[in-house]
This record gives C-alpha cells, structure tokens and sequence, in this order.
C-alpha cells in the first residue's frame, strides 16, 4: 500500500476534489501545473535559494539533552522555529508564492486562523511585490491582534470573516469566495494540507523539506537516516505531513499525529478530529470531519488557534483509518505544562500547538534507546499572551 | 415523465425561484411553496441549508444560519414535504450542498426525493466527473434529475461533457461571482448568453446568479429558456414576509 496521493487526488478513500464548477477552471489549471512547473530547474532552483538565504533553511535538528534524561529517551528536536517568520508555514507560502507568478497570477489570497500563514503569505507577497488579501475570522482577529499588526505592516489587506462561526473555517470559506469571484488573475495560497486536490499533495510537497533534511541530519548524528519515531501535532496536518512525507513508506518508522483535545475528547469543546470526527466533504476534500449527525460542520475548540480546525488533511485521515500513524489527543492543560516546561529545561518557548507534540511523553513509554523526532513547528512568541493568562506571568 | 422535462416544453420563459428552507420562519416551507405556484412561477429550487455554503453570497448564507438555527435539516424537511404533491404540481428541485446528503446517505437521500416527489437536485459542490462515475445511477434509478452549472469560465469542451451527462436543463450561472452579488448584467454577459446559446446544446439553459428583478430576468432569458432568483427573493422574505410573495413575482410575469 501506499500512503502518498494517487493520480486522482485520493489516499485510499480520502481527498478528491469537490468543488463548484465556479472554481473548476482555477483547480484544473493548477492540476495540470503543480508538477510540472515545481519540477523544472528554475524553480527548484530559486525555491531553494530562497529556503536558504531568506527563510534561513537547513532548520537544526538539535538533540535536546535535559528533555532526553527526564524522560529516559533520545529526543531530536526539528527546530521549524527558527525560519524567517518563526514557523514552518512559510515553506510553503515561498513554493506557492514561485507556482502563483509561473502561472501569471497577480494577485494572492489566503484564509488563516491563528495568522501564522496569514503573516508567511504577507511575508512572501511583501518578498515578490504581489497584492495580497487575508481572509481572517472576526473573533481571531481580536484574539491575534499582533499577526493582524503584522500582516498590515508587510501590505496585505486583512479582510474580516463575518458569517458563521468567525473563524478558521469561515475565513476558508470566504477565502474560496473570493476566489470564485477572481478566477483569473488570483491564486489562493492554502495554509495546510486540506482543501481540494492538488492542494494537499502540493502543500505536502513544499513541506516535504523538513523530513528530507532529517534524513541527512539524523545520519550525522546517529548513523541512520530512520529515527524509531517521528511526532507532530496535527490541525490540518502540514507541519506533520512535512516531517512525515520521506518516512511514510519506511514501515521502521513508527509515525505519531498529536491533535488537540481541547478540554477533554468528551467535553465538547475538543479538536481532536480523528476521534470525534466522521467521514464527509469539507472545503473540497473528502476526509474526517466534525460535524453533526445531520451533516453541518461543527467548530472545533481548543487553547491553540493553529489546532482548532474542524476537519483534517485527507492523507492524515488516510494514516489513520489504516493504523500507519498513531493519533494521541492532548488536552489543553496538558500541552501548556509542557510548554513551559520545554521553555525551562531547553530554552526553547515553543508554539502552543508544538506543545502538544511535546506532551505525549506523559501517556507513552519510549525505550532509553528509541531515537524520537520532534517537529518543533513554532515558536511561542505569538502566543506569549496566552502563556501569560494561563500561568499568571 | 419527469415534471422538469415536461415544463421545459411549454413555450413561455419560465421563471424559477430559490428559497432557503427553514426561513424566515421553520414551517414556512409549505406555504412559501404554494403561493410560489399560485403566483404563477414555473419551478421551484427549495435550499436545504448547509453550515458552510460555499457558492453562495451573505443573503444565502445568512437565511442558510437562520434556517438551521431555527431547527431545519434533512428529516424534517422531508417531513414538511411529504403531501406536498397533493397539492403542488410545478418542479420541485432540491439544492444543497453534498456533506448533508453525503451524510443521510445517497442513495436514502435519492429514495426519499422520488417520495415525497421532488423532480431533481442541485448540488454545486458534486463535480460533474464525480456524479457521472460514482452516482449516477443512483439518481436515475429513483427517477432524479441532477442539475450541472457552468460558468463563463467552463471550457467549451467541458461544457460539451456537461450537456452530454446532463438530461433536464443546464444551470448557466450569469458571471464569475457568488450568488447575490451582480449589479446588472453588461456586454461581457450578453456575449456569454449568446456564445453558449450558439453552441446548439442538447439541455436547455436556465441562467440564475444576479436575477433581481424584471430588466435582469428579461435579459438572462432573451437567448436562455429560463431564470432562476434566488437572494433577491429571500431579501423581499426578509423585509416583507411571505405575504409579499405575490407581489414580488407579478414584476416577472408582467
């Protein structure tokens, strides 16, 4: 079996492509483009030159020693932290930013949530002198106020999502409105590994970097190229679909998906997609969705703006129905107690979403010998103000 | 014979009118639907209401958040609808997005259709390629007709596979937009009218996105056979109740 996209956009029963006949022309173009345009020397070309020299590419993986010893285990850390706008976002803003201007569009658009993408979109658009316009929920852009500041200073146009829940899923929707209303001159720069195909395929292979550097870093560091485990925390799923694509067929390699529990998988107010969700249609891709018994999309919860998103990736859905990856869920008191205590034994203040990744050595036993894998997929400074309320800084 | 196919026969320009189920009021559903046909409108699109729509503009999607808050779904609006066909006889068509149907499931989704007597169904985000080789057969087995959009974007190949799979009429969305957001129709629209009725198809073409009163409905149908309003009628429902229903349609058939 094979844990990657097949020709029609699906891994196993999940992913496709269903979308109004108005976006047809816009994802059929795409289609028919993303492999061959990323394929060509001149992109991988500049797409790598600007991973290196703008984002700050290869990212360490750092062997964190205090972590190791308080749990009794060897874990590397991939510190997606330290690019240019401190996430691992921007991996794949940079690819579709060179895809969007191949293609001759003049024009970006993008949904984001906690503005993690929203800001990396900005940042590339400011890069390349493309208008840009970020579709953002009215309740996240109260509660993201600097990533709102931000994007403004590098010249995109934050445009408030006011129907349904004001959120992630609302600026998504609002984002493909757009886009039905700009077919032509406008590409939208999806934030992760969700929406229609070719998107998740094509996001997964602008983030597919982070594994392929942990292949060579990890031979230089442990003489093998496979660690026993590679763990992500999982939204929609790009920073683990990254850190997971080189590995997905190395059966050695045992894969870890963290989603967010919120408060609790049965209190109601949970992310945790995989346990909670069903099979449906969300934002063009077939996957595991929360949703109602009668099929309306439900909003997710949880402490982290990045996590909190109703549906998941079509290949992690895929990873999950076969067993390939193992799906923990992470509460948000959890996840703040090992963010902190990350910040304290490592110096490094990790993302909240991050945070989750790192709470799971809590509920699972690993050998001292095992070699684990962390992808550290963000910093903690847009999240500082959370932090604060929580453990009244 | 299906009831849309016969009515695509009669020679007049037929007027179709969208409406959200579950809005203004729960069980308005009924009553709207009478006094649609009373009114002399030809076929009706009735919105099972959907969290997330994606096609449509703010009018759709705040009756769709109306209609759900208000309790609608896809039981209950079977439910209001199952002696309709005592006293209703123009079309009936179902638009909805696919998650709820997908949900209830195709095939029960399909089977209730034909039961309670509803003629075809509108699903904009059921790709033609993915209905013509997965489900297909379902919709005919229970009588159904599925209606394709274009849009002035769709290749005149694709819309040649879309007129091949289709076997009612062709939803011809008037311009590059969600619903509910035109302002009048210019020359880019009359050239597209004109272009797809110059391509002879085998399904008539019924416009819809942008018909908000008479000028518009003139023009969408001066080279289509039909119209399709839609957020201009729910705007008349929200600012002048389902008893202005009679004068909103006089306008079109004046």
């Amino acid at each position: 079996m094979s844990y990657n996209v097949n020709e029609k956009g699906y891994y196993g029963e999940f992913g496709g492509a269903y979308i109004p006949e108005m976006l047809y022309p816009n994802i059929e173009e795409l289609r028919q483009n993303y492999l061959k345009i990323t394929a060509e020397p001149s992109f991988q070309e500049e797409f790598h030159a600007l991973l290196k020299d703008y984002v700050g590419r290869p990212t360490p993986l750092y062997y964190a020693k205090r972590l190791s010893e308080k749990f009794n285990t060897k874990i590397y850390l991939k510190r997606e932290d330290l690019n240019h706008t401190g996430a691992h976002k921007v991996n794949n803003t940079i690819g579709q930013i060179l895809l969007a201007q191949r293609l001759g569009k003049t024009r970006i658009i993008a949904e984001t949530g906690a503005g993690q993408h929203g800001v990396a979109t900005a940042t590339v658009c400011a890069l390349m002198g493309i208008e840009c316009v970020v579709y953002m929920g009215e309740v996240d852009i109260a509660r993201q106020a600097p990533n709102v500041a931000r994007m403004k200073m590098l010249g995109a146009k934050v445009v408030p999502a006011t129907s349904g829940s004001k959120t992630l899923k609302d600026a998504t929707n609002e984002a493909m409105r757009d886009w039905i209303n700009n077919p032509v001159d406008t590409h939208y720069i999806v934030g992760s590994v969700v929406g229609p195909h070719p998107y998740p395929d094509m996001v997964a292979r602008f983030q597919a970097v982070v594994s392929e550097e942990i292949k060579w870093q990890l031979r230089e560091k442990e003489g093998r190229s496979n660690p026993d485990y590679v763990m992500a925390c999982v939204g929609g799923g790009s920073n683990a679909a990254g850190a997971f694509y080189h590995y997905l067929d190395e059966k050695d390699v045992k894969l870890i998906a963290v989603e967010a529990a919120g408060k609790g998988v049965d209190t109601g107010e949970s992310a945790a997609t995989s346990i909670l969700g069903k099979e449906g249609i969300i934002h063009g891709s077939k996957t595991l969705l929360m949703q109602t018994h009668d099929g309306q999309i439900t909003e997710p919860y949880s402490i982290s703006a990045g996590l909190d998103y109703p549906g998941v990736g079509p290949m992690h859905a895929h990873l999950f129905k076969t067993g390939r990856a193992e799906f923990i869920a992470i509460t948000d008191d959890d996840a703040m107690t090992s963010g902190l205590e990350l910040s304290q034994l490592e110096g490094i203040i990790p993302a909240i979403e991050t945070s989750h990744a790192l709470a799971v050595f809590n509920y699972k036993k690993f050998k001292p010998n095992d070699v684990i894998v962390i992808n550290l997929s963000g910093r903690g400074d847009k999240d500082l103000d959370t932090y604060i309320k929580y453990f009244k800084l | 014979m299906n009831r849309i196919i016969q009515k695509l026969q009669e020679p007049q320009k037929l007027l179709s009118i969208y409406f959200t189920a579950g809005y203004p009021e729960l069980n308005d559903t009924v009553t709207i639907i009478k006094s649609l046909e009373d009114n002399g409108v030809d076929m009706i699109e009735i919105g099972l209401p959907f969290s997330d729509p994606l096609a449509d503009g703010p009018t759709i999607q705040d009756s769709s958040t109306a209609a759900l808050k208000n309790g609608m779904s896809s039981n209950l609006l079977f439910d209001q609808l199952t002696n309709i066909r005592e006293i209703v006889k123009i079309p009936l068509i179902i638009m909805g997005y696919f998650n709820p149907i997908l949900q209830f499931g195709v095939e029960d989704f399909c089977k209730k259709c034909q039961e309670v007597g509803i003629d075809g169904l509108i699903i904009p985000d059921l790709p033609a390629d993915v209905y013509n080789e997965h489900y297909r057969h379902i919709f005919e087995k229970y009588g159904l007709i599925n209606i394709f959009l274009i849009t002035p974007q769709t290749s005149e190949e694709r819309v040649k596979f879309i007129d091949g799979i289709s076997n009612g009429f062709i939803y011809m969305v008037s311009s590059a937009s969600v619903t509910g957001s035109q302002s009048g129709f210019g020359n880019e629209q009359e050239a597209y009218f004109k272009r797809i009725h110059n391509m002879q198809l085998k399904n008539p073409q019924i416009v819809g996105f942008g018909i908000k009163d008479k000028e518009t409905f003139t023009q969408a149908t001066q080279y289509a056979k039909g119209a399709i309003i839609g957020s201009a009628f729910i705007k008349n429902l929200t600012f002048n109740g389902v008893n202005s229903i009679e004068l909103f349609t006089k306008q079109f058939k004046a």
